[in-house]
């Protein structure tokens, strides 16, 4: 399956949470999940089956589909329980 | 031996490949499997010459927009765009950014290991577009290679190690807690807000207590909101040039006003083609960098994009990107009516660290901060330029310069170092940067000793 996280323009906080999805999923152990980042232009709903974006874009993200929202981009421990979420609903733990 | 001799000055002299070779370091450092290794080395390359493919599609609708503008206005406008100007400096100065690029990190490092200020900056891109600009103004002191990379490194590393350092005490009361800090291009200007908030606003009057519509949510998408307003911008200016100018100097018989549209996309997509080229460059090597930081620098402060402080105050965001815009355009009748060189206030700079200025001001001064605050930010930002271009020696004046504070600040501090003394106060100013933060940190630490002696 297939991550992504999106912001404005791609480039830095969206990298960030990209980088911080790969090792909530290292802690979990689940493997063979592809992630990727980016800028809130270019992502379509066909890119990723999960897009994670901060609360202020979560109005813009609502094409995306499946959407999951953070309230804060920084806090580790909500990403952890949303990532640990999102595998646990499709079945990878 | 000659031949390979310069086989291998020609490897280091392209830009492409020595920021490939950068990535594979980076990643070689972190043990990834050989299949990364060369998959990361690959995307670089490939990203850099993205990069540079964009910087002709921007060239290309930028030079007809100053042509309209001189015709119309009989005075030079420019379009602040980070994105732009890199791409255009880096087809000339791009081995130097490289190399001050890979400097800069290790000197963030270093910085962060020997003194207090434990900032390590991940904002690739803003640390990509500072090294090209100091590239651009190191060259222009004629320095030679090895000092110039070396020079332009540390003041690299010492800008990444104190724009986080000077916004943070605002920070902090943005995130409620030190353990982040803010690493955007703004910096500068997002504690000037916060400073100002302070003693014009009450921080009671949270700007988070107004309902706002969410309309203007929709230019987060820098292709949509660039294409707004460059497309209003060449419109106007194409109304002023006239279709006869146009029509037979620029358009090749093509009607004016879809032509200022057409050149308006293309601007907008030259920035979009930049954008992903950027992403390829930075997907390998920030995380290298990151992994490196955390394993060298205990207790480490990340320094991240300027969203990060966004979700905390929403309608700060919007005031501070609107009143931040207002600021460009007063700015902007300013320089019109003093004959100056034009600042056309762009949409990226006024959004992202316009908005992020609003957050700012709000938290110390609420509506009043955030929207004063904005307003004196999007004033610098206009002005800043200005007093950039002429350091920035032939780039100066190529319809595009950078806009952001912290350009600013960096680019005027060694640029008028350059200007008054050359390389000798260029040197001297930058290890006299150096020596005032390993100062605080001695100093700091004694302090430190003697309250916990007394206590």
């Amino acid at each position: 399956m297939r991550m992504a996280a999106v912001c404005g323009s791609g480039l830095g906080s969206s990298f960030m949470v990209e980088m911080n999805i790969n090792s909530v999923l290292n802690e979990l152990g689940v493997t063979g999940i592809e992630v990727a980042h980016y800028d809130m232009g270019s992502a379509t709903p066909d890119l990723a089956d999960v897009f994670f974006v901060a609360g202020d874009l979560a109005d813009s993200a609502q094409h995306l589909g499946n959407v999951v929202v953070l309230d804060s981009i920084i806090d580790m421990d909500e990403l952890r329980e949303k990532v640990r979420a999102v595998c646990v609903e499709n079945e990878l733990l | 031996m000659n031949g390979v001799l310069n086989i291998l000055i020609d490897i280091a002299s392209t830009p492409a490949i020595l920021v490939a070779l950068i990535a594979v370091l980076g990643l070689g450092l972190q043990k990834k499997p050989i299949f990364d290794v060369v998959r990361g080395g690959i995307k670089t390359f490939v990203g850099f010459l993205v990069v540079t493919a964009g910087a002709g599609v921007i060239e290309g609708s930028l030079a007809p927009f100053g042509e309209m503008f001189q015709h119309a206005f009989n005075m030079q406008g420019v379009v602040p765009n980070n994105e732009a100007i890199v791409a255009l400096a880096l087809t000339k100065y791009g081995t130097y950014t490289a190399l001050i690029m890979l400097v800069g990190m290790a000197f963030n490092i270093l910085i962060a290991r020997i003194t207090k200020f434990k900032y390590i900056y991940l904002t690739g891109h803003a640390t990509l577009y500072m090294a090209c600009m100091i590239a651009v103004i190191m060259s222009v002191t004629k320095m030679s290679a090895v000092p110039l990379v070396l020079v332009g490194g540390l003041a690299l590393g010492l800008a990444n190690t104190i724009f986080p350092a000077i916004a943070q005490p605002f920070t902090k009361q943005i995130t409620k807690n030190d353990s982040v800090a803010l690493g955007h291009t703004g910096n500068f200007g997002y504690a000037l807000s916060g400073f100002i908030g302070k003693y014009v606003g009450n921080k009671e009057k949270s700007t988070e207590d107004i309902n706002f519509p969410k309309g203007l949510a929709f230019l987060r998408d820098s292709t949509v909101s660039i294409t707004l307003t460059m497309g209003i911008v060449y419109t106007i200016v194409a109304l002023f040039a006239g279709n006869t100018f146009i029509s037979e100097n620029l358009s090749d018989g093509t009607n004016y006003i879809i032509y200022a549209l057409q050149q308006a996309g293309m601007f907008a997509a030259g920035v979009f083609v930049i954008l992903a080229g950027v992403r390829l460059i930075l997907a390998e090597i920030v995380p290298a960098f990151k992994g490196i930081s955390e394993k060298l620098v205990p207790n480490s402060i990340p320094a991240l994009d300027c969203p990060i402080v966004f979700p905390y105050a929403p309608n700060a965001v919007l005031i501070g990107f609107l009143t931040s815009f207002v600021g460009g355009i007063v700015s902007l009748l300013i320089m019109v009516a003093t004959g100056t060189t034009v600042i056309i206030p762009g949409v990226v700079p006024h959004f992202f660290c316009g908005a992020t200025a609003g957050v700012f001001g709000n938290a110390t001064g609420g509506v009043r901060g955030a929207v004063v605050g904005s307003f004196i930010h999007g004033v610098i930002i206009s002005f800043m330029p200005i007093l950039l271009m002429p350091v920035m020696g032939d780039l100066g004046f190529q319809g595009s310069t950078f806009s952001d504070t912290d350009y600013g600040v960096t680019g005027i501090f060694l640029g008028k170092l350059a200007d008054m003394g050359g390389q000798i106060a260029v040197v001297a100013g930058v290890l006299a940067v150096l020596a005032l933060l390993i100062g605080l940190t001695v100093f700091g630490k004694k302090k430190g000793t003697e309250a916990k002696e007394a206590a």
